[in-house]
């Protein structure tokens, strides 16, 4: 594992299926390049993934920045999207805002935030109603 | 099992390049939603799903999927073949459905 600290940013584009997971499966590959231990890998991807495609259905996209370094993964996905009204009523599982198309495709159902929640080590959420949402996932490389 | 013996066995149709076939095959798991797959399915499983767009073989690749199966003849978007062949993700299809599948993937597995 390298030192330095490694950061990326990626663009999620609005409303695009096609290009959704695209950043998620990117970290994936660079923490594995890293020798990053296979689990800490996979809770890191399912819990971008899921904020990937929450930003691309709520939010017409977004940014996400990652930070890697000796201690932590850092993600952080940034929308300019409605934001979330009632946070506690949206971590609780099945609960979803998802239109029927998004169901259709086997998302949106209510599942997003519960996994990040389960997978990340560290969550945090700042959303302003109108404003936006940020949510930061944390995965510790170290145990102290 | 190499995903192409399995293929084989189970007489399926391989939609996708040749590369996606050497990985292994040690389970399955049946789920249409991509979040339950993601927090459920075990690295090597076949993965047996009705939708065809583009983000299952995103999914499959966060979970370390070698292989998804579509079951009942269902039509794949071109799109989703590209991006799984790119990928080194077999894409499967067979006219049987996920239970017979299961049912005889069991056997071989």
């Amino acid at each position: 594992m390298t030192y330095g600290i490694i950061r990326k940013d990626f663009v999620i584009p609005a409303n695009d299926f096609t290009i959704a997971g695209e950043a998620s499966s990117c970290v994936k590959k660079m923490l594995i390049q890293l020798g990053v231990d296979p689990q800490k890998v996979k809770k890191t991807a399912i819990s971008m993934y899921e904020a990937e495609i929450n930003a691309v259905i709520h939010a017409n996209g977004g940014i996400a920045e990652v930070e890697i370094d000796r201690n932590k993964i850092l993600i952080r996905i940034k929308d300019d999207g409605p934001g979330i009204p009632d946070l506690e009523l949206a971590m609780q599982e099945g609960y979803t805002t998802a239109p029927d198309s998004i169901r259709e495709m086997g998302f949106g159902a209510g599942m997003g935030l519960p996994n990040m929640r389960r997978y990340a080590d560290k969550l945090e959420i700042r959303t302003e109603v109108g404003k936006g949402t940020i949510v930061e996932i944390t995965v510790f490389l170290t145990d102290n | 099992m190499k995903v192409r013996e399995f293929a084989e066995q189970l007489n399926m149709e391989i939609l996708t390049g040749q590369k996606g076939l050497e990985k292994d095959v040690m389970g399955m798991y049946i789920c249409d939603l991509l979040s339950w797959v993601m927090s459920h399915a075990s690295k090597g499983d076949a993965w047996i799903t009705v939708h065809t767009h583009v983000n299952i073989v995103a999914v499959a690749l966060l979970v370390d999927i070698p292989c998804i199966i579509i079951p009942e003849g269902i039509v794949v978007e071109e799109a989703t073949l590209n991006k799984a062949s790119e990928e080194d993700i077999a894409i499967l299809r067979t006219s049987k459905t996920a239970y017979q599948i299961a049912y005889e993937a069991g056997k071989l597995l």
